[in-house]
């Protein structure tokens, strides 16, 4: 099957060409598709590494179509003819493509896929492509296109854009792009440029800037690299450092290995040669006089194989001060790759200066997102502080009003298809579903168990498996896209360091929300009221003339309806799973405990203290986010030991018990 | 306490029962050892599909041996244990004479020392970490050089990056494959303080600090590259942050291993245009085959959006190539079967031949794909057939062996020593 | 002694009979000693259930007798399985290694004999050294200890942490769940050092008897997993039956009171605490050799709640219902989900137990919480006729939930 493919492949090419030949003998094609042509084996095998050539003949070309050409090769528009091997540019039109050819600009009549090739540039080519129309594009009348050359540059630059950047700084009207090449001057300069004081004064110009990008040019400039020299490195080098073998820097192991590379010292006999050597030397049963059975000892292993080596037969022996003689005779060093010196003790001190704001700002954006992790733990058991932290209820099925919130949203999204409309149906609707379910559940359940809380847990947990797989019998177990409007996607740009996107941040705003709901309910509402007084004392209250039945249905609801909308704003950042709930629920009454039970400002402490703990240790161990969630429970386990009320304890008759 | 005596002697009897109906040769017993229930049921259930209609279509074709292939589904559950324990009642209750089944390496594990035990036939259909050849199984999925490799040299030599972030679920599979990565890559020249790793728990949803690391990468001026082993559900919170941070394939490409068109299903694939993914098989192959394999699946399944993924394609193969085998040996006898297997030939779906090797892994080509605003992929580089490599070149206590089940009759020789380390796996 | 033992708690001498002639009945019928009527993949569920039996009425301990509702003890049971799954794991490889470096020109030294064990065990998860927790797993002796000793010391050190505190109720339930749930996560990790996710696997073939088919050892296990469970029920028995027994029912009805009488409340919970997860820690040594592979998914918290459940639907406060509720539970749970049970056609719509079984495991859950507190277990008062004193009505005590009629009764 390959074969004949191939077959295929080549008898095209051989067409292609024979065919392109012809054509130009007739003069019948023009001089864009003749360079093509030339290069239509490069173009048709779209490999970067073997790309350049056809690239720089097409921009080379001084043909004014170039552009047009490199532009519709990197849009993925460029498509060969499979019978006569000519490209063309070609646009969808039904089934039908319609071609155009690029010297002409003209259509050329229109084809089927099936006798078309699409030339499909992967994301390096077009990189190459990007920085080939760079000089095209600098001053082309469209911004877009003067944007697209922008971005082309500050991915991949080289020397001899230089020159026409700066050519194009001034004729630039518009005031952000031309900050851009302004920077990007800048940048270009500290590269390439051959005068070193230039050079010198953009890295003092752009010492401080907090951006990825100077920190990606100037790295490169103090970047290093790690040689050994036979006594007194030679004159003219750019040292950074001389390392001494056997410091944290330069492990003595590593330093011989590089002096064996380097072929200034003898190879170490590693065990495993050891024994190579030994296997291959035994003579009646022996090896240098050692007995083989006794060669499970390391210790008669190097006995037998010293003896080897006194006899020649195998490379000798090295004993330690043989390695510490070899390594004192040699000195290690650090080469800066840059040869002047000014240039990278000017990139130093950049580089420090950036590295401290870049500290301080890591931290920021280490708050913000310890905050915005708080948030989510927080909207998550702000329901469970109603229901369990003012009513005593051991809700395990939260998580699952929490899924339910969020498939609620999925629905209305199926029914609407405009996001924005559609969150905004979704989060009272998603309030409603819950709350109803909420009600329902203390109506049919919970009321029976009010002074059983350990059988609470139990049947709320049954409930909650149910309510899970039911979710699975209905939605499926695949994860279902619950979308967030454009306007939320993206992310708030502080600087390079410190961003956070937008949907954390609405999530952030509509915990506070619901900060001030709960407050309000609770401190200025009748409601509220009311659910204090049962909750201290069902008995006196109902005495008062209040229904404690009712207002524990109500709370019920209430909380598992903010659970709810929870569940939906979870969803726009996360995943929509049957799981989801599940995902939240220990760390939802590991908040509410930590934080103290019946206390809001404790629930929202608690909140922010998980999640700045997770960051916090996320940071100091950044390759293993597991060992984060670990150690986080840990520190509650023993923090509950200190604080077994949480952070802030009702006292006296408040606290119930 | 009587009433569960009773249920137990009449479980033990219906199993007697069964048991004792088992003795006739026909029909040919098809095991699926695929979790109907839990969370692996999101992927595997569509692989139960897949083998209920290929026997359906092995059935309408005539059958196998003069008998009708008969499907017998069991449900593991997701419950690694419970695949042993389902995977004995397969070959001792059922009688069945192969299965097909496991996605997680995991429940690989647990299946293995029964298979061997009862010399059992199983198929496995999923990309995995390798290191692993049993004599009583078929890898039809990508070992590490038929997805992970051919990804990673598509990073260095066409996208050019110089440092790495791994980024993975913490299991067997990311955690091996990105230690062989991180070994060719040292090879290749990358330094090792250009890899940067790192491990989620299953379902992770709190991305933001990880993104934000991974393009603080670029600080050094190195273009940055993400092999991305992450496993379901997660990806779903990972590609939202990515796209939420304005991080574009072009800046920083994602290669992800675990992502395919099933995933993409659960996801607005707008924002993640350009990014790629490394499998043998796409569905938006353009071959013949391969459109009459989406009918048919489309057909069966009775829903015309119904994707198509690797491990079907894996499956597919498996099927056929088992078929082909029992037809040439004239029987359903393992060992006979497995002997007629080495060398199997069958068109793969996306164009070339899979072969059967003797190390009991399958050549393959590799394809890699971009991400298509609509969900698929656009395929744009696919390779040769790479033959499945049970044991890494890359990792030098793995590179030293060898599995060939035809001539050494060893699923893990050591060429160094010239002796066979085991013949049952170590699990 | 004993005779009073036995005459005041004649439903252990009931139970051990019972007992006795299942494990008989089903050796007779087994495949590998017996008639063969049984399959070898049944003796192993049989046994499995015998260990969830097992921990069953060590959860009955600690919740229906202490009142302390842990939701931690499948981090004991899996604690357990790991400390014999170590050297199961470690002497197996061993073997091969040995075997295979026998055949080498020169004698491998110990350092060697590691470096290849560890390669292959780790190699898998990307390692080849062996992490500290392994110093002992080339011994037996030491690891059968570990069984008891680590999850004893781990409820000891938790329980001494938490009851110090005076944690209790729903806060303790909460606490040992986020202990299950970071032992979890962290066994989850690689660096944990037993694994990681794939956990350690191929734990039915027992080192050095690879001859004895695993119909033997099926039955062996099921022998062994059904003395366990005597013993430990006779042991729990004899616990709540005498003083320590009235203390601890003391404890769950009303703590405030037992400590004001002059009792050290903290200590019996500690001692019966540490005593129900080393019985935990035995059952798991038990049930894993039979299910052959154990990892973290088994000690997530789901799994201790199922076991609550099981006690719950059995019936708390007795030790056979724990039995009952473990067995009948995860038998016809097994069933369910092995697709053995038939679909329900409703003309509209095919319930498949599959999908539905857990709904309505769900639903039980809840259902026995509110119509029968004391679970199937309750069945047996029917039978022997022992009915709750009608008391018009008035509580007994602080907690509702507690079963007390049986104590009100004498």
């Amino acid at each position: 099957m390959r074969g004949i493919m191939l077959k295929r492949f080549f008898l095209v090419l051989l067409a292609a060409i024979s065919l392109a030949a012809a054509a130009r003998a007739q003069d019948g094609i023009g001089p864009m598709q003749a360079i093509l042509q030339e290069q239509a084996e490069v173009i048709v095998k779209s490999s970067r590494t073997s790309i350049g050539p056809a690239i720089d003949a097409v921009a080379a070309s001084g043909l004014p179509q170039a552009q047009g050409v490199l532009e519709a090769w990197q849009a993925k528009d460029m498509w060969q003819r499979q019978a006569d091997g000519l490209f063309f540019r070609a646009t969808q039109d039904g089934d039908r493509y319609l071609l155009t050819d690029f010297d002409t600009g003209a259509p050329v009549g229109e084809a089927g896929k099936a006798d078309l090739r699409q030339i499909k540039p992967n994301s390096g080519v077009r990189a190459l492509l990007g920085t080939a129309l760079v000089r095209f594009q600098l001053l082309d009348p469209d911004p877009a296109r003067r944007a697209d050359a922008l971005t082309s540059l500050e991915r991949d630059a080289n020397a001899d854009l230089l020159a026409p950047l700066r050519a194009a700084i001034d004729p630039e009207p518009d005031a952000g792009l031309k900050a851009r090449k302004q920077r990007l001057e800048r940048l270009l300069t500290i590269s390439y440029d051959p005068d070193q004081a230039a050079r010198i004064a953009a890295i003092d110009a752009m010492s401080g800037d907090l951006g990825v990008d100077v920190r990606a040019v100037l790295n490169p400039l103090v970047a290093t690299t790690l040689r050994v020299f036979p006594g007194t490195p030679p004159e003219g080098l750019n040292i950074a450092k001389r390392l001494r073998p056997g410091s944290a820097d330069l492990p003595r192991e590593a330093a011989y290995d590089m002096l064996v590379q380097a072929d200034l010292a003898p190879p170490r006999v590693s065990p495993a040669a050891l024994r190579d050597a030994l296997a291959a030397h035994i003579r009646n049963g022996a090896v240098g006089g050692v007995p083989v059975a006794q060669l499970s000892d390391p210790d008669r292993r190097t006995v037998a194989y010293t003896a080897l080596a006194a006899a020649g037969l195998v490379p000798p022996y090295l004993t330690e001060d043989q390695i510490d003689a070899a390594l004192e005779a040699h000195v290690f060093a650090m080469l800066y790759a840059e040869p002047s010196s000014a240039v990278t003790d000017a990139a130093n001190a950049a580089l420090t200066n950036i590295s401290m704001k870049v500290g301080l700002n890591q931290a920021l954006d280490l708050g913000l997102d310890a905050l915005s992790l708080g948030s989510i733990y927080f909207l998550a058991a702000i329901g469970l502080a109603i229901t369990f932290g003012v009513m005593g209820v051991i809700n395990m099925a939260h998580g699952e009003f929490i899924m339910m919130g969020a498939y609620t949203g999925y629905v209305v999204q199926q029914v609407i298809p405009n996001h924005t409309v559609s969150i905004i149906v979704a989060i009272p609707l998603a309030f409603a579903v819950t709350f109803a379910a909420g009600v329902a559940m203390e109506r049919l359940v919970i009321r029976w168990l009010y002074n059983r809380p350990l059988e609470t847990l139990l049947a709320t947990f049954g409930i909650s498996i149910a309510l899970q797989q039911l979710a699975k019998n209905i939605f499926g177990t695949q994860a279902r896209p619950l979308t967030s409007p454009d306007w939320l996607g993206g992310a708030w740009v502080l600087n390079d360091v410190v961003s956070i996107s937008y949907i954390r941040i609405a999530i952030f705003v509509l915990a506070l929300i619901f900060l001030a709901l709960f407050l309000f309910i609770m401190k200025r509402t009748r409601l509220g009221l009311e659910t204090r007084a049962v909750t201290q004392n069902p008995g006196m209250a109902a005495a008062m003339g209040i229904n404690p039945g009712r207002v524990n249905m109500l709370t019920f609801g209430l909380g598992s309806g903010i659970a709810g909308i929870a569940g939906v704003a979870i969803g726009l950042f996360a995943k929509v799973t049957s799981e989801l709930g599940s995902d939240y629920i220990v760390q939802s009454f590991m908040t509410v405990v930590v934080g103290g039970v019946g206390n809001i400002w404790g629930t929202l402490l608690g909140a922010l203290m998980i999640g700045s703990l997770q960051k916090g240790i996320e940071f100091l161990n950044p390759s293993n986010t597991l060992a984060a969630q670990t150690y986080m429970i840990i520190f509650i386990i023993i923090f509950i030991q200190f604080r077994p009320r949480g952070i802030i304890a009702l006292r006296g008759r408040a606290a119930g018990d | 306490m009587k009433s569960i005596k009773t249920a137990l002697a009449g479980t033990a009897a219906a199993i007697a029962m069964s048991s004792a109906a088992m003795a006739a040769d026909c029909p040919i017993k098809v095991g699926v050892l695929h979790s109907l229930s839990g969370t692996m049921a999101i992927s595997e259930t569509t692989l139960k599909d897949t083998m209920l209609m290929l026997i359906d279509q092995q059935n309408k074709k005539g059958g196998l041996l003069g008998c009708d292939l008969e499907a017998v589904v069991v449900d593991p559950a997701s419950d690694w244990p419970l695949f042993a324990e389902k995977a004995r009642e397969l070959l001792t209750v059922h009688n069945v004479d192969v299965i097909f089944g496991n996605w997680t390496s995991v429940s690989r594990k647990s299946v293995l020392p029964v298979i061997e035990e009862l010399n059992g036939l199983l198929f496995y259909p999923v990309q995995y970490e390798g290191e692993e050849s049993s004599k009583n199984v078929f890898y039809t999925g990508a070992a590490p050089n038929q997805q992970a490799i051919p990804a990673v040299d598509y990073f260095l030599d066409e996208l050019g990056v110089e440092k790495f972030a791994l980024l993975g679920t913490d299991y067997v599979y990311p955690r091996t494959t990105n230690n062989i990565l991180e070994s060719y890559l040292q090879q290749k020249g990358i330094a090792a303080d250009d890899i940067f790793v790192n491990y989620t728990p299953f379902g992770h949803s709190d991305w933001s600090k990880i993104v934000a690391d991974v393009v603080a990468l670029g600080a050094d001026g190195k273009k940055v590259g993400v092999i991305s082993t992450i496993n379901g559900d997660a990806n779903i919170g990972f590609y939202k942050e990515l796209a939420a941070a304005g991080v574009s394939a072009d800046d920083i490409p994602v290669v992800a291993f675990s992502v395919g068109e099933e995933e993409l299903s659960g996801l607005d694939t707008s924002n993640l245009v350009g990014h790629l993914a490394a499998w043998n098989y796409f569905m938006s192959a353009d071959t013949p085959a391969n459109a009459e394999f989406i009918e048919t699946w489309h057909a069966f399944i009775g829903d015309d959006t119904r994707v198509t993924n690797d491990p079907m394609e894996a499956h597919y193969i498996g099927f056929n190539m088992w078929v082909n085998a029992a037809t040439e040996a004239g029987t359903t006898d393992v060992d006979a079967v497995r002997e007629n297997m080495w060398g199997q030939e069958f068109p793969n779906l996306t164009g070339g031949t899979a072969v059967m090797g003797v190390n009991h892994h399958l050549s393959k080509p590799v394809l890699i794909g971009e991400i298509m605003a609509d969900g698929q992929f656009d395929i744009i580089s696919q390779t040769a057939e790479v033959p499945g490599d049970a044991w890494t070149d890359y990792l030098p206590e793995s590179a030293v062996l060898e599995s060939d089940w035809k001539d050494l009759q060893c699923g893990m020789y050591n060429t160094q020593t010239k002796t066979c380390v085991q013949i049952k796996s170590n699990y | 002694m004993r005779n009073s033992f036995v005459a005041r708690n004649p439903s252990v001498l009931i139970f051990l009979a019972i007992l006795a002639l299942f494990t008989l009945a089903i050796t007779v019928l087994s495949e590998g000693v017996g008639l063969g009527l049984v399959s070898t993949s049944f003796v192993k569920t049989l046994g499995k259930t015998l260990c969830l039996a097992l921990i069953a009425v060590a959860m009955d301990l600690v919740w229906g007798y202490a009142g302390i509702l842990s939701l931690g003890h499948f981090a004991f049971f899996g604690l357990g399985g790991y400390m014999i799954g170590m050297w199961l794991m470690y002497e197996r490889t061993r073997q091969i290694v040995v075997d295979s470096l026998a055949n080498a020109p020169i004698p491998p030294t110990p350092q060697e004999i590691s470096d290849a064990i560890g390669s292959q065990i780790f190699g898998v998860v990307g390692g080849s050294d062996f992490p500290v927790i392994w110093s002992f797993a080339h011994s037996l002796t030491i690891q059968l200890i570990l069984v008891v000793a680590v999850p004893g010391l781990l409820a000891l050190v938790f329980g001494w942490l938490a009851f110090r505190s005076r944690v209790t109720g729903v806060y303790l339930s909460i606490l040992t769940q986020a202990m299950t749930l970071a032992l979890s996560l962290y066994l989850f990790q690689n660096d944990s050092g037993l694994r990681g996710n794939n956990g350690l696997s191929g734990l039915q073939n027992l080192p050095h008897l690879d001859d004895v088919p695993q119909s033997i050892v099926s039955i062996w296990f099921f022998w062994a997993s059904a003395l366990a469970l005597a013993l430990g029920y006779l042991l729990a028995a004899w616990v709540v039956s005498g003083k320590f027994g009235s203390v601890i029912r003391g404890i769950r009805d009303n703590e405030a009171r037992v400590r004001f009488l002059g009792y050290s409340v903290e200590a019996y919970k500690l001692a019966l605490f540490t005593l129900t997860a080393m019985i935990a820690g035995i059952a798991g040594a038990l049930y894993y050799p039979q299910a052959g592979i154990i990892n973290p998914a088994e000690i997530a918290p789901i799994a201790s709640i199922y076991l609550a459940a099981w006690v719950a639907i059995g019936g708390r406060g007795r030790l056979y219902g724990a039995v009952i509720g473990a067995g009948f539970v995860s038998l016809v749970s097994s069933w369910f989900t092995g697709g053995q049970a038939p679909d329900v056609h409703l003309g509209f719509y095919t319930i498949r137990w599959v999908d539905w079984w857990t709904i309505l495991l769900g639903l039980s859950f809840v259902a026995v919480t509110l119509f029968a507190p004391k679970g199937i277990g309750g069945l047996v008062d029917l039978w022997t006729d022992r009915r709750a004193p009608d008391r018009h009505g008035a509580d007994l005590g602080p907690d509702m939930g507690s079963l007390r009629e049986r104590e009100a009764e004498r």
